[in-house]
């Protein structure tokens, strides 16, 4: 096929041009939705596929440098990281990778991170289902008023309900003989709740995209609402929970406000522990960056195998 | 069942499904906000943090101190109110661009997209005190990265300059809070490129639109109603971000980069002043309130049509 | 309908909202005081003295155990860094759920003696410890506001000392430490060149930053607080100090521009490395030996003063540094926690954790053995004769961060090449100083 870069000037085609050269040609995969994949091996023009090439080639670079930083960093003795910065270690070592278990407890703030955020993720997806699909299939008086509530709250700035939640907490632990105090189960509500008004939104909105004559049928079936809700809305919704849990998780992995002031020894996050490495005597970079990378990569990983249905239940979502 | 049961049920089926979140919701966000606005009204001060309910009542004193411009306690949150407006609308601007060009860059296949997407994707997966302490190491004057870089390798600059205090620790706070965001957009971005119909483009190159030309009147326009609340999103995360500043920075932020939580995390707990903190906070949400509350009457029809 | 949910949910609010204010304080849930209802627990909160957290665990979780060997009291140990232990404490005390006994920065006790989350230690509290008297007076002055109760008993003590590299020292022909600031600026000037300096200086740390303006303030015959505990900040005293101070960087370029972002310990470093030929800092010999210096390589003295003829509060040439021990006023184990300081504060514990950590001992008992070292000798001697106190008033942990953030922002300033003058020093301080304001 003709190639039409010739005749494009930065772009722009030009007028009275030959007709439709420039749609660029999807490689053969079958052209699904939002696919530009016009009809014919089209290639795009060569001004496009430079002008991807650079871009993409720079924010590559500004990706990946601190990535590539963090691990180098983390495969260098102690001397080489405090003095001056060089791109590779002057003797490759993996000491850091064993003292950070020492220096600090890793292994301990590591699991605290892990329960925190998988018991703070599973109950702001199910909270958020019920309250998605109460939002989404039913019309009630106070709808409106609960959605702009739940999302305005979003906007609080932390720093105005730290210490009264600290307080609330305290107190509802001396009235119940809870206690919350300290505990992971504190932090576990605190998460999950600020979590909770974007998985709501989220999630009503991955509902209304579902057609509503597929959990109508379920109930003439027989199915209850909650019925319907489980075994048809559910299923179908499964990219956008996907993404949902996915927002929860990492939200609560990474808090260090509420974290640093909600645990103590036994309750500590990785987010206010990896701090640890910053001591008194020094700061052990590369012992900092070993941990940094030893606790994201369980997390990235997570996060890229997980990708495809985040693409996918992001915008059915909140985009229609 | 009676009708009449199945209406009421039908009926009280959507406050039983909120329940949980109703409940959630009071106790961590909506009862503690009202304390907090209550404590901008006290004068609580460290005499009073063990028993605050008997700290004496300020009235509007609290927030006549924040908003006295002429005096420093004023001008400063005036001043890091302007910074934090400045670092939003920079940092979300940029996140978006970023976002927006990587996505439709990477709209067509080629070999290494999903190996590319996946790089992009890292930071915004990493936790964020990894991710933050990071570029702190290499924002340091000596010893960084990115002095090396400038200065020894390039030469760019004569003398390497200050990344962490002074003038520059703003855009350091920028670039820090776009290399972590902008994947969001990107993959916000990407979702919403493909729920474009394959026959808009079709359509448009039969009629002889050129693949810049495409972007410009077919994928731009399409992508308006994600923009508009990836923005709204990004507005607020960035606004509100506390943890990229307080783990870059520590407790006491430079001039420059002095955001308002930050500021307003000094000013209470370094100072141990928790009415003016709690004022400042009651100030910022006000704002913030107004500005959503605008954003979305303004944009509502089109990003959101709702309900049947 | 739509009225009575919308009233539920205000009276649900305002329930929970009442609960929490009333019951706020949450000490006064518990009777509001120390009591001695679980007598054979404590938890307690020990500061980062150590190298690493851990390193503090493994110091003192023996020391717990001979605590509980002898009193039958369980020890709970928590050691919290130093970046979040003044935010721990502030919610404890606002809670009521807190520790028993915990390790408090001495700088901290009157700040916290005001807010009464701390226990105060009358003469019947104090002769449970053991006393008063087995302290150190300029020790002692740091545990409260003068003419009230005191609030905690000094744990460790520590001085700034100078700092110097003997080799660097050697190799620019100084004969020996200087004595006077006059001298340490000439020695500087020798040190400094081909990219290294003659001081390190920890600028963008607000802390350290105070300290020095203390200091030297005390030289200038100045203060930050008059005799009423009103902030003074920008009395010509002060803004010469401060500026003295700043100067290091900014007008006689003894110390490197870099300095201006120090705030992880940096300066300690650039000195081990010989980056800086001296060091103002507290009990360093810790963080050198792990920065690669040996023993005999570094020399201590006191800090200089203006001129060597200066005497009274002029000859002051640092603060009583240190760790203070508190018991937190909710307590459930009051005579226990009482117990435990006096535990902590005996001469073979004194001996044994402060030779550990570096510091000296404030209990004059394990100060009669012989100093362990050079820097325990100096600083004994500083501590003794010529260290003051920061100003014990409540508002001082505001003055830390006030004044130090203020200075920061001069190093900053010098860094960027901007002029640090006395009028520049002047309107930061008065800004610091209107923020007193409340």
């Amino acid at each position: 096929m003709a190639d039409s870069a010739p005749t494009l000037v930065d772009g722009g085609p030009r007028p009275g041009g030959a007709p439709a050269p420039a749609r660029p040609g999807g490689p053969a995969r079958p052209a699904r939705r939002g696919r530009r994949t016009p009809p014919g091996p089209t290639a795009p023009p060569r001004s496009f596929v430079w002008t991807r090439r650079i871009l993409l080639t720079l924010l590559a670079v500004f990706a990946a440098v601190p990535l590539y930083a963090m691990l180098s960093s983390s495969l260098k003795p102690l001397e080489d990281v405090t003095g001056a910065f060089h791109w590779f270690p002057s003797e490759l070592t993996f000491r850091p990778y064993i003292d950070i278990w020492r220096t600090v407890p890793l292994g301990h703030y590591f699991l605290n991170s892990l329960i925190v955020a998988a018991s703070a993720t599973v109950c702001s997806v199910v909270i958020a289902v019920f309250a998605g699909y109460a939002v989404s299939r039913y019309r009630f008086r106070g709808r409106r008023l609960f959605t702009v509530t739940v999302l305005s709250t979003q906007m609080f700035p932390g720093i105005l309900f730290l210490l009264p939640l600290f307080l609330l907490y305290v107190n509802l632990g001396n009235a119940t003989g809870i206690a919350l105090y300290g505990s992971r189960g504190a932090l576990i509500l605190t998460y999950l709740t600020f979590t909770l008004p974007l998985s709501i939104w989220m999630l009503a909105g991955y509902f209304d995209s579902i057609p509503r004559d597929l959990d109508e049928a379920a109930q003439v079936d027989g199915c209850g609402a909650l019925g319907a809700l489980f075994r048809v809305l559910v299923p179908a919704a499964a990219p956008g929970i996907v993404a949902v849990a996915v927002y929860a998780f990492m939200t609560a992995w990474g808090e260090v406000l509420f974290a640093s002031v909600m645990t103590n020894d036994a309750t500590r996050t990785l987010s206010i522990g990896l701090q640890g490495y910053s001591t008194q005597t020094q700061v052990y970079w590369n012992q900092v960056m070993a941990a940094s990378l030893v606790v994201s990569v369980p997390v990235v990983a997570g996060f890229l195998l997980l990708q495809r249905y985040l693409v996918a239940g992001l915008t059915a979502g909140s985009v229609k | 069942m009676s009708t009449r049961t199945e209406r009421i049920r039908r009926a009280g089926m959507p406050y039983l499904l909120l329940v949980p979140a109703l409940v959630l919701e009071l106790i961590v966000h909506i009862a503690p906000m009202v304390t907090g606005i209550v404590m901008a009204f006290k004068d609580l001060t460290q005499e009073y943090i063990r028993n605050w309910g008997s700290a004496p009542w300020a009235g509007l004193g609290n927030f006549r101190i924040a908003v006295d411009f002429d005096a420093p306690v004023g001008e400063a949150l005036l001043r890091s109110f302007g910074i934090t407006c400045a670092f939003t609308v920079l940092a979300v601007g940029l996140a978006w661009l970023l976002g927006v060009t990587a996505a439709i860059l990477m709209q067509d296949a080629f070999r290494g997209r999903a190996a590319l997407r996946a790089l992009f994707l890292t930071p915004y997966a990493l936790p964020v005190y990894a991710a933050v302490i990071t570029w702190s190491f290499l924002l340091q004057r000596e010893g960084g990265l990115v002095n090396h870089v400038l200065h020894d390798q390039l030469g760019l600059v004569d003398e390497p300059p200050f990344w962490l205090v002074g003038d520059n620790s703003f855009l350091a706070l920028v670039v820090v809070s776009v290399w972590r965001t902008w994947p969001f957009a990107f993959l916000m971005l990407t979702a919403a490129l493909q729920n474009i119909p394959r026959d808009v483009y079709e359509a448009s190159a039969l009629d002889g639109a050129g693949i810049w030309r495409q972007i410009r009147h077919v994928t731009l326009p399409a992508l308006r109603p994600v923009n508009m609340v990836l923005l709204l999103v990004l507005f607020l995360w960035t606004f509100n971000d506390f943890n990229v500043p307080f783990v870059l920075f520590g407790k006491s932020a430079p001039e420059s980069a002095d955001l308002i939580s930050l500021h307003i995390y000094q000013s209470s707990f370094a100072t141990w002043d928790f009415g003016a903190g709690s004022a400042m906070s009651v100030l910022l949400l006000l704002f913030l309130l107004v500005v959503t509350a605008c954003y979305l009457l303004l944009t509502r029809e089109r990003s959101r049509p709702r309900g049947r | 309908m739509r009225r009575f949910r919308t009233a539920a949910a205000a009276a649900l609010t305002t329930a929970l909202t009442v609960a929490l204010a009333t019951g706020c304080g949450g000490g006064t849930t518990t009777g509001g005081g120390a009591s001695n209802s679980k007598p054979k627990e404590l938890t307690y909160w020990a500061s980062n003295q150590g190298s690493s957290l851990e390193h503090d665990k493994k110091v003192l979780g023996p020391e717990l155990e001979k605590f509980e060997k002898r009193t039958g009291i369980k020890v709970k140990l928590e050691v919290i860094p130093w970046s979040n232990l003044l935010d721990r404490i502030l919610a404890a005390a606002s809670s009521g759920e807190g520790p028993d006994v915990l390790n408090i920065g001495n700088t901290w006790s009157s700040s916290l003696q005001k807010s009464g989350a701390l226990l105060p230690l009358d003469d019947e509290a104090l002769a449970k410890t053991g006393g008063k008297k087995r302290f150190s007076p300029s020790a002692f002055a740091a545990t409260g506001q003068r003419g009230e109760t005191p609030v905690a008993v000094p744990l460790y003590s520590l001085t700034y000392a100078l700092y110097y590299h003997k080799k660097r020292f050697e190799q620019a022909g100084i004969d020996g430490p200087p004595k006077t600031w006059k001298e340490l600026v000439a020695a500087g000037k020798k040190l400094t060149g081909d990219g290294r300096y003659g001081l390190a200086v920890e600028g963008g740390d607000p802390v350290e930053n105070s300290h020095h303006a203390f200091v030297f303030a005390k030289q200038h015959g100045s203060d930050f607080f008059d005799a009423k505990g009103n902030p003074t900040f920008d009395s010509p005293g002060n803004v010469k100090a401060v500026k003295q101070y700043v100067d290091f960087v900014a007008g006689d370029r003894i110390a490197a521009k870099g300095n201006a972002e120090y705030a992880a310990r940096q300066s300690v470093r650039d000195f081990a490395k010989g980056k800086a030929g001296m060091l103002l800092w507290q009990a360093a010999r810790s963080q050198l030996l792990a920065n690669g210096m040996k023993d005999g390589e570094w020399g201590v003295a006191p800090v200089p003063v203006r001129s060597a003829s200066d005497g009274g509060q002029r000859a002051v040439n640092s603060m009583v540094a240190g760790i203070n021990l508190a018991v937190f006023k909710d307590t459930d184990n009051r005579d226990g926690a009482l117990e435990f300081v006096k535990f902590m504060t005996s001469t073979a514990e004194q001996k044994k954790l402060n030779d550990t950590y570096g510091s000296i001992s404030p209990v004059l008992r394990a100060q009669q053995a012989p100093p362990r070292d050079e820097d325990e000798k100096v600083m004994r001697a500083v501590l003794a004769d010529s260290s003051a106190p920061l100003p014990q008033v409540p508002d001082e942990s505001k003055f830390e961060t006030l004044v130090g953030t203020a200075m920061k922002e001069l190093f900053a300033d010098a860094a960027a090449g901007r002029s640090v003058t006395e009028e520049s020093v002047r309107q930061r301080l008065g800004e610091a100083q209107q923020k007193m304001r409340k």
